[in-house]
């Protein structure tokens, strides 16, 4: 049976890896190649890194990062933050990532998820959406609305509609980002994601909120996620991967025990 | 030396690095004379059969697998380098390699699974049952999972070539293996200690 995935996002800004509430207050704590190898000894079933500097600027110590995990961990990652063409796309991989997630560049040319399902396939390419709830309304029918600038810039396009247009382009998965819960402990936007969830056939990634172990237990069964994004939780040592793994194990949901 | 064979098909890096990490020597090559001389072949790759049959036969690479297969240099298959040994693929209906018998199949739609319905393509980490015996799938915890990433699966003629097989709402090989030649649906190269264990086993095999 195949696995849910447990994934931790490192946010990382000028080489380092920092983790923001609400995009706030971003502070460093860490080197994220140490990061990864961490997470890989401790059984992440992959890896996100999200560039948070994402200046042209800074691109070349963001591919450095990259082609130094990529030589020390054996289990995919992505890449994702300011990726806006095809060619970002291959440096990325070329560089040793699994896929990379395009975000706000998607939203404003959706036609970069074609080319780049055209270029490296459907599995490399994931959207990245960020959400928040609003008042249903004709242009929003789903009552989620898609935002870029970290929460700041409502795009009166509705999240429903968006991932499944997504899907029609070529995305490969979709990792599905509240704005309202990110940073809050306090557990994942569960409507949303079985909402997304159940109306796409691509794989759907939850993040935003996790907190306790048993957020990831609810994600991953009741809201249909295949797959839940981490950061404080494991970050800040207050648990463990396989802490959480062992939890979700131990009420049945499938997770990879051996690494 | 290993040659890890370029035919455009994805981004191979991460084979190369795999095996580099293991201590063998390798290259990622399009070159006759190169994959030739090489002690061991790699075939590995990602994307869609159509294209990844019309560059291999473009490059000339088509024969040169054959030849090396038939002349009993080891050869591992990896993801789309496995599904393009078989006759035919279902995806953009390509004729393959034929290497082994049998045909690559789409993943039935809707893929259910107790009431549910799958996700396509199959993306994560599964088991594999081992059910033959070989060199390359040794030493492995049958605990241990791989990393799949696929759409179509193999459906070999011969059951005895089938050395593992994976569950995903039907039951497909995802290991197979005929003389010199050792081929996985899943990637090694991002599966973990379990996936190298399974390349350097692989790099030390004398068929």
């Amino acid at each position: 049976m195949l696995n849910k995935r447990i994934i931790p996002c490192l946010d990382v800004r000028n080489g380092k890896t920092t983790k923001g509430i609400k995009f706030k207050d971003n502070v460093d704590i860490g080197d994220p190649v140490a990061m990864a190898r961490f997470y890989y000894n401790e059984g992440a079933d992959e890896l996100v890194f999200y560039d948070i500097t994402a200046s042209s600027d800074h691109r070349s110590i963001m591919l450095d990062v990259v082609e130094r995990t990529a030589r020390e961990i054996f289990i995919p990652f992505s890449v994702g933050g300011g990726i806006r063409t095809v060619d970002d796309m291959r440096a990325v991989l070329l560089a040793g990532a699994e896929k990379v997630s395009v975000n706000t560049a998607a939203v404003q040319n959706p036609d970069i998820i074609a080319e780049g399902a055209r270029a490296f396939g459907s599995q490399c390419i994931v959207l990245g959406m960020d959400v928040k709830q609003v008042e249903k309304s004709d242009r929003i029918p789903s009552g989620y609305e898609i935002v870029i600038h970290g929460g700041r810039t409502y795009m009166g396009i509705d999240a429903l509609w968006w991932a499944r247009e997504a899907e029609n382009l070529g995305a490969g998965e979709i990792c599905l980002n509240s704005i309202d819960a990110d940073g809050t402990g306090k557990g994942y936007e569960m409507t949303l994601t079985r909402m997304i969830s159940e109306a796409v056939n691509i794989p759907v990634i939850a993040s935003g909120g996790a907190g306790h172990p048993q957020h990831l237990f609810d994600v991953l069964t009741e809201a249909k996620a295949d797959a839940a994004l981490i950061a404080s939780m494991t970050h800040y040592g207050h648990y463990t991967v396989s802490q959480i793994k062992e939890y979700l194990s131990d009420r049945g949901v499938p997770v990879r025990m051996l690494w | 030396m290993i040659a890890i064979i370029d035919y455009r098909a994805g981004n191979l890096t991460s084979v190369a690095r795999a095996v580099r990490q293991l201590g063998f020597e390798c290259t990622v090559t399009d070159d006759r004379k190169e994959i030739e001389g090489a002690e061991r072949i790699i075939f590995p790759g990602v994307g869609a059969a159509g294209k990844a049959m019309t560059d291999l036969v473009s490059l000339g690479l088509d024969e040169m697998l054959r030849d090396a297969f038939g002349a009993g240099k080891p050869i591992l298959g990896i993801c789309l380098g496995t599904q393009i040994i078989f006759d035919r693929s279902e995806e953009d209906d390509t004729h393959c390699l034929g290497l082994l018998q049998g045909v690559v199949r789409r993943f039935p739609e809707p893929l259910m699974l107790d009431g549910e319905r799958l996700k396509v393509p199959h993306m994560g980490w599964n088991q594999v049952v081992w059910t033959g015996e070989h060199p390359v799938f040794t030493g492995l915890d049958a605990r241990a999972s791989y990393y799949f990433v696929h759409s179509y699966y193999c459906d070999p003629v011969a059951q005895e070539t089938v050395m593992g097989r994976t569950e995903y709402g039907i039951t497909f090989a995802s290991a197979v293996a005929k003389d010199n030649l050792v081929a996985v649906q899943f990637h090694p190269e991002k599966s973990g200690r379990p996936g190298l264990g399974i390349l350097r086993n692989f790099c030390n095999w004398k068929p």
